[in-house]
């Protein structure tokens, strides 16, 4: 199971195993990260589960016109409940951007 | 027991107040008292993927059980607040346990109103608000044929949206000239009746329901007022919730249809605030007539009004609503509150299964509903906050981004 860095907004890090089959969105609230609201649960209708990720990827369509509703875009950001985790994702790094 | 924070009402709303509290630092005694046995979770999948089966229940809690032990949230399912005594602090549960609190903050949400008719409530009628609801409706599943839906409102659309897909027979009756009719414009009903009619649901207008007929046990079908009798093994009810807060306006707190609160969700007894589907708020977006916002935007939106107003932070109250539907592969976002408009722009093609539909009040756009048309849900949001004055033959140009008239007005 890949092992995922987060960044909270105070700075702090940590490194925590998250499940493959699930998405990035409910690692992050399984795992306590309180910062991230996604509100919609999930389903790709709103933006309230914006990270920013190293290394990036793109971005869908969709996902790309929700990010326009934050003012902390960076090309690094997307919604993290578009990412399904797989062994690949072993290494990356999250950051929690700033409070829209 | 006391609490310094006593949350009553354990859905979206409440579970936002206790997970901001503690994200703001606040230390004091926190407890969420529920009416269900669940863990908070989820609501809106009941009627999407978790009525569907493409969710399991664990993937919509709103929080997995660890996390409320590590926060020293104190969880009290299966009790229902039936009394408040506002000048002693203290609540009392259906079953006589009794609860003293510093602040109290009210989110038992609504029921599922039922149907007041004769047959009501024989076996195989079901609202769809809990999860037990939910639960109930996909176990006798299997074993139907055919289904009446009664109610033409989001839950209502969503719920036949999903058993055409299980590849039930459907027929959908509603007591309006239309569709949706309390919450978005004509064209939007319209084209939600034409989609549901598409996908095989016998969608009827005007249906008055007599009673629901049944065998001694269980429904059989639904009489409509003219005599026509509909077979069906299960009828879903989505009519609507009634606010959940009898116990409130028992102990003096000003209300009728909800609980009257302030732009701090403040009611009008001390110590006691109220938030999301049964709060009765002047909405900015609405005129500023009082209003109630049955949605997860408004819950979530009054809980962090209420944790920061608890943590020396107070903020009024301010959110642009929002709220999304989706059905088949339709995707509803929509954006400020239509209620009230005088007139309506259409954006796009419906026959392109693409468009969006804005609204104006005295010349200001005051909401829009989007169709698979994210773009102008992102874009259009600035024009609701801004109650942009627009050129309507402007925001019927597709060639126009939403963003240009934005940065126009």
């Amino acid at each position: 199971m890949p092992i995922i860095t987060v960044v909270s907004r105070d700075g702090t890090g940590r490194a925590v195993e998250m499940d493959t089959g699930t998405t990035l969105m409910e690692g992050l609230r399984d795992h306590g990260f309180d910062e991230v609201l996604a509100m919609c649960g999930g389903c790709c209708s709103c933006a309230t589960c914006h990270v920013y990720v190293e290394p990036a990827s793109t971005a869908t369509e969709e996902e790309d016109e929700l990010l326009a509703l934050s003012a902390h875009r960076r090309d690094t950001s997307r919604l993290s409940c578009q990412i399904t985790l797989t062994p690949d994702h072993d290494g990356l790094r999250v950051e929690i951007p700033p409070e829209d | 027991m006391q609490h310094d924070v006593l949350i009553v009402g354990a859905g979206h709303g409440g579970a936002q107040v206790a997970v901001t509290l503690r994200q703001r630092g606040y230390t004091g005694g926190i407890a969420l008292i529920g009416d269900e046995p669940e863990l908070p979770y989820e609501r809106p999948p009941l009627t999407k993927d978790y009525l569907s089966g493409a969710k399991p229940f664990e993937r919509i809690l709103i929080r997995p059980a660890a996390f409320w032990q590590a926060r020293g949230v104190t969880l009290l399912p299966g009790r229902r607040v039936v009394a408040v005594d506002a000048a002693a602090h203290t609540v009392t549960t259906a079953g006589g346990e009794v609860f003293g609190y510093g602040q109290l903050v009210w989110a038992a949400g609504g029921r599922a109103r039922r149907l007041a008719c004769s047959g009501g409530d024989l076996a195989g009628v079901h609202t769809v608000r809990t999860r037990a609801d939910a639960d109930a409706l996909r176990a006798e599943l299997p074993a139907v044929e055919r289904v009446v839906v009664i109610g033409g409102g989001y839950v209502g659309l969503e719920a036949a949206a999903v058993l055409r897909a299980a590849g039930k027979p459907v027929v959908l009756l509603e007591q309006a000239d239309r569709v949706l009719g309390r919450v978005a414009g004509e064209a939007l009903s319209r084209f939600y009746e034409d989609e549901h009619r598409a996908q095989g649901v016998d969608l009827r207008l005007g249906a008055q329901v007599q009673d629901v007929v049944g065998d001694g046990r269980r429904v059989t079908g639904v009489r409509l007022a003219d005599g026509a009798l509909i077979p069906a093994q299960m009828v879903v009810v989505g009519i609507g919730i009634t606010p959940a807060v009898e116990p409130l306006l028992a102990a003096g707190a000003e209300g009728g249809d909800g609980v009257v609160v302030d732009a701090f969700c403040r009611t009008s007894l001390p110590d006691i605030r109220a938030i999301g589907d049964c709060a009765l708020h002047a909405n900015a977006y609405a005129a500023g007539r009082r209003t109630r916002l049955e949605s997860v935007q408004n819950a979530n939106d009054m809980a962090i009004t209420v944790a920061k107003a608890l943590t020396g932070a107070a903020e009024p109250y301010h959110a642009v609503p929002w709220f999304w539907s989706n059905q088949y592969d339709l995707k509803l976002q929509t954006v400020g509150l239509s209620a009230g408009h005088d007139a309506a722009v259409l954006r796009g093609d419906p026959a392109a299964r693409s468009f969006s539909i804005v609204y104006f009040r005295a010349g200001r756009v005051v909401a829009l509903d989007c169709v698979n048309a994210i773009r102008d849900y992102t874009q259009g949001r600035a024009l609701v906050e801004g109650g942009a004055r627009c050129d309507p033959a402007a925001v019927a140009d597709v060639s126009v981004p939403l963003k240009d008239l934005a940065a126009a007005a």
